[in-house]
């Protein structure tokens, strides 16, 4: 132990001590006073503290939104992030209002009704108009915000636009793997038995028969492109197939302000339109540093806090120059490797058919 | 006259004259062991729900300022930790592993045993028959097991603090598959198999206790005592104890289906599984989700679980020291039957980006903020009971306007949480911490102290410190909002629950500065919890001496008995009661107790 840990300790220590002897000593004093007198003291100084706290309270709210406020939301980078903020606009301004109203009622009350000898109490056990309009003003303001929360929530779930495009992400304990579909825009089947990282099968792509898992290659998986990063296209809704290969993850996005777990054994979707490119975002945030990040948001782990995504936003022209660029994951993992080692031992040699598809064999429609 | 004279006064005689009241109750000889440790008197079981749960907060607490320490310096070691924790903390620094398993220490220890049983444990055994006029609970037998049951459940808590991997460290929810598999977590090895295992006695000590509650407020309410008449404190324990009996042993089964999923090679929740370590599970078909639907079924239950207590013992408290009778009892008591049949219909908004059905999201939407009508009526009528009272401020008053200041601020909040568009954008980030801190943890824990203080001199026959207690009030109001307000920010910027460590995130670091100071202020509020602990074992022996039987001129049953009443609690008959248990200020006089019968001039109401 340190010396100023046990510098600290003694000072805490000091404290007690010197808090319970003063605290002792009251005591005493407040019964040579007498108790009526006692009581009324600390009442005074209780309720001045009471108002006090108020006034400091809301003073301190004001300034801590003051200097938060720049740290926070910035611009919603997507039409979802957008229709969220207005909605949390319009709640900050109505639980605001019953805050302060409440607050300022409560603490003034409490100030302005402290004891005095003189003071007749009201006896008032209930009143039903005024606990009628108490029950029927907040339902009508909760009724307002159930109302656009909802629509904004039908159309934030609703099915994604003809043209969006799809990006699968998949998570494991600790970072995101991507697939997009390739040329032929179809997603091939696969099979979390057939993961074989040492083989760069990180998602357990079919392309060749797997007869001890009764798999039948298929040629969709081929050209699948798996990447560690995500691009998305400034102004294309993207719809995003989620999946788990261990435990629950959640793919957060701040900046669009998305959020979906990613489950294993059950995909789950969400879609989105990204509305500014990152470059435009590093002029917008004034911080040349800046990328979009993905934050796992659900507690999976150890390294939870360090499982981190990125996701690059570009014109649409670039995004097809990317493209052009990225290899089938089957190609890089097989049909490369084959080429530089011959004599290679090869798993799509081995064709035992399989009669049919791994029952349990997950295919990601379109 | 010395100190200790001036303290206690001339209540001498009035202490003897007590004893001498409770040598005829006695009718049973009692041992140490029958009088302290297998106790059947309500009022010690009480006692031991709480003290129990002191030694749980204060462990929870202690988690917490570790975590704290870490979130507040990231960057810096601190050897002594490493000199405590060994391993846990190699070169001073929190390991992730550690970290984890603290904040799932931390929730599991606070909302179960501190909040559950130390708060509903306590004051459900304490004020029940002493508020309603029974001798003791319906059965004292069982309700000493409830006690035993959970204080076995605390050992084996306890004990897995000390395995070699580690406790349970999934989170207080325990998710599977995270919690199903030792492959994906060192905690989930021996650690969830302790904690479920502690969990499962857990509940068998709230069911006990709960059907006794139930039982006692249903059949054992003394002559007049009729149900619009009990205070508004046994309403909301009997609430609190029918969500518990219906909604824990749901949560029971989801834990069994985890324990058969981790030891039974079943798939309940387990699907579609490639370890890190690369094995391919064999499960398939199991939904991770179905376990939360079984745990939120009594997850949302148990925060008003919590809360409800808390709001009873309020109500109770404020009314009393307003000197003005609670407004509109009727409606408290509706809208603690609205608050209580809600709170079974709302568990799927902790779920509504879980990937479920975006229809279901939007009525469980719909019924999520439907809770806040209710709310809304309770603190209106806390504050119309404030309005034109003549406010005594003890310390018991002071938490009682904390608690309410804290209801309304952490209740605004959920109203943003529960509307599942913003759920999405705020869902698992700083903002959910801050709400549920400020209106379950902190605004319960108010609640709690409140009770404490109110009917410390019942339970001990002494007073609390009043300087500590104002003391103590002051820094943790000041503290609790320094510590949550600001994480409403954080949350709006969108950082994340459950991460040690910020600064490799460009979305997420500018909050360095932020989080030291809540640590700071964190260790300052713990500290003065100490103090309270202090005040509160020094006065049990050292405290002024109660001197009146009822120093609060408070209107409800607790305060016929002697100061410190036997078992038994009333030495002769047990009194009649007559009217309700608000007649404070009532035709010009400070307050008539609930004994005296309605006068022939009396007005009406």
């Amino acid at each position: 132990m340190s010396l100023t840990t046990i510098f600290i300790l003694t000072i805490l220590l000091l404290g007690f001590l010197i808090t319970f002897q003063i605290a002792k000593a009251s005591e005493y004093v407040g019964i040579l006073k007498g108790e009526k007198k006692t009581l009324e003291q600390n009442n005074r100084i209780n309720a001045f503290l009471l108002v006090l706290f108020m006034v400091g309270g809301l003073i301190g709210v004001y300034w801590c939104h003051e200097l938060f406020k720049g740290r926070i939301l910035g611009d919603a980078a997507s039409d979802h992030g957008q229709k969220i903020d207005k909605m949390l606009y319009l709640t900050v301004i109505i639980t605001g209002a019953v805050f302060v109203l409440t607050q300022v009622l409560l603490f003034w009350f409490a100030f302005k009704y402290q004891y005095s000898e003189k003071r007749k109490v009201y006896y008032l056990p209930h009143n039903n108009t005024l606990e009628l309009i108490w029950t029927v003003v907040p339902a009508i303001f909760l009724t307002v915000l159930v109302g656009y929360g909802l629509f904004y929530w039908f159309k934030i779930t609703g099915d994604p636009p003809e043209n969006a495009m799809k990006v699968e992400i998949t998570g494991k304990q600790f970072s995101w793997i991507m697939r997009y579909p390739g040329k032929d825009k179809e997603f091939g089947r696969k099979y979390y038995k057939n993961i074989n990282d040492a083989k760069e099968n990180s998602l357990g792509l079919i392309w060749a028969d797997v007869p001890e898992l009764n798999l039948k290659a298929d040629k969709y998986a081929q050209d699948d492109i798996v990447t560690d990063k995500m691009m998305l296209v400034a102004g294309k809704p993207v719809k995003l197939i989620i999946n788990s290969r261990d435990v629950i993850h959640d793919v957060g996005l701040v900046h669009f302000r998305m959020k979906m777990d990613a489950v294993p054994g059950t995909p789950t979707t969400m879609w989105f339109t990204p509305l500014y490119t990152t470059k435009e975002m590093k002029v917008k945030t004034n911080n040349p540093d800046f990328v979009y990040e993905i934050s796992c948001d659900q507690m999976c782990g150890k390294g939870h806090y360090s499982m981190k995504g990125q996701i690059e936003v570009v014109t649409q022209a670039e995004f097809d120059v990317w493209l052009m660029t990225q290899k089938p994951n089957y190609q890089t993992a097989v049909l490369d490797k084959e080429k530089t080692n011959k004599p290679a031992t090869d798993s799509t040699a081995k064709t035992a058919a399989a009669p049919n598809m791994g029952p349990d064999a997950i295919a990601v429609k379109k | 006259m010395s100190n200790e004279a001036l303290i206690h006064g001339a209540d001498v005689h009035t202490s003897h004259d007590t004893h001498h009241d409770e040598h005829h109750v006695h009718h049973h000889k009692e041992t140490f062991i029958t009088k302290y440790v297998f106790s059947q008197d309500h009022k010690m079981i009480a006692k031991q729900f709480l003290i129990t749960g002191i030694i749980w907060a204060f462990l929870g607490g202690l988690m917490s300022v570790l975590f704290r320490l870490q979130l507040g310096y990231p960057d810096q070691s601190f050897p002594w930790l490493e000199d405590i924790l060994g391993h846990w903390a190699k070169g001073g620094k929190i390991q992730p592993e550690f970290y984890y398993a603290l904040v799932t220490m931390h929730g599991t220890v606070l909302v179960f045993f501190v909040l559950t049983a130390g708060l509903s444990g306590t004051f459900a055994n304490f004020l029940i028959p002493l508020q309603i006029g029974a001798r003791d609970m319906a059965s004292p037998f069982l309700n000493m097991l409830s006690y035993w049951f959970f204080w076995m459940a605390s050992i084996v808590m306890l004990s897995s603090l000390f395995v070699q991997t580690g406790p349970a460290s999934g989170g207080w929810t325990s998710y599977p598959p995270l919690s199903a598999l030792g492959g994906a977590s060192e905690g989930s090895k021996t650690g969830v198999d302790l904690w479920l295992v502690s969990m499962a006695l857990f509940v068998v000590s709230s069911l006990l206790g709960g059907l006794n509650y139930i039982s006692t407020i249903l059949n054992m309410r003394t002559k007049g005592m009729s149900m619009t008449r009990i205070p508004l404190t046994i309403w909301a324990l009997f609430f609190t104890a029918v969500l518990g009996v219906l909604s824990f042993p749901v949560l029971l089964s989801g834990f069994i289906l985890l324990l058969f999923d981790r030891h039974g090679g079943t798939s309940f929740y387990l699907s579609d599984i490639y370890l890190a370590s690369g094995e391919a599970l064999p499960n398939e078909g199991g939904s991770a989700i179905l376990f939360q639907h079984l745990f939120w079924f009594l997850g949302h239950p148990e925060v008003y679980i919590i809360l409800l207590p808390a709001m009873g013992m309020v109500s109770e408290i404020l009314s009393t020291n307003s000197r003005k009778p609670i407004f509109g009892y009727m409606a408290m008591v509706g809208s603690l039957f609205a608050i209580a049949i809600l709170a079974f219909l709302v568990w799927a908004h902790h779920m509504f980006v879980t990937g479920l059905n975006p229809f279901l999201g939007s009525v469980f939407v719909l019924l999520t903020l439907l809770i806040a009508v209710p709310s809304a009526i309770k603190v209106f009528n806390w504050l119309t009971t404030l309005w034109r009272g003549n406010i005594r401020f003890t310390p018991g008053m002071l938490f009682s306007i904390g608690f309410v200041s804290l209801f309304i601020s952490g209740g605004l909040t959920g109203i943003w949480l529960g509307n599942s568009s913003l759920d999405i954008h705020l869902h698992d980030t700083y903002f959910v911490i801050a709400h549920f801190h400020i209106v379950m943890g902190v605004a319960s824990f108010f609640g709690m102290f409140a009770g404490i203080y109110h009917w410390y001199p019942k339970m001990y026959g002494r007073y609390l410190n009043n300087t500590m207690s104002y003391i103590h009030f002051w820094v943790t109001m000041v503290g609790a909002y320094l510590i949550f307000w600001p994480m409403h920010y954080e949350g709006l910027a969108g950082l994340p629950r459950r991460y040690l460590d910020y600064s490799n995130w460009v979305s997420f670091n500018q909050f360095g500065g932020l989080n030291r100071f809540i640590s700071i202020v964190a260790m300052i509020v713990f500290s003065v919890q100490l103090l309270f602990v202090f005040n509160f074992f020094y006065s049990i022996f050292k405290g002024r001496r109660v001197t009146t039987q009822n120093p609060w001129g408070s209107n409800t049953l607790e305060w016929t008995t002697p100061i410190r009443p036997g078992h038994g609690n009333w030495p002769g008959e047990i009194p009649e009661v007559h009217r309700w248990a608000y007649d404070y200020g009532k035709d010009g006089r400070e307050f008539i107790p609930q004994t005296e019968p309605v006068g022939v001039n009396e007005s009406n109401h």
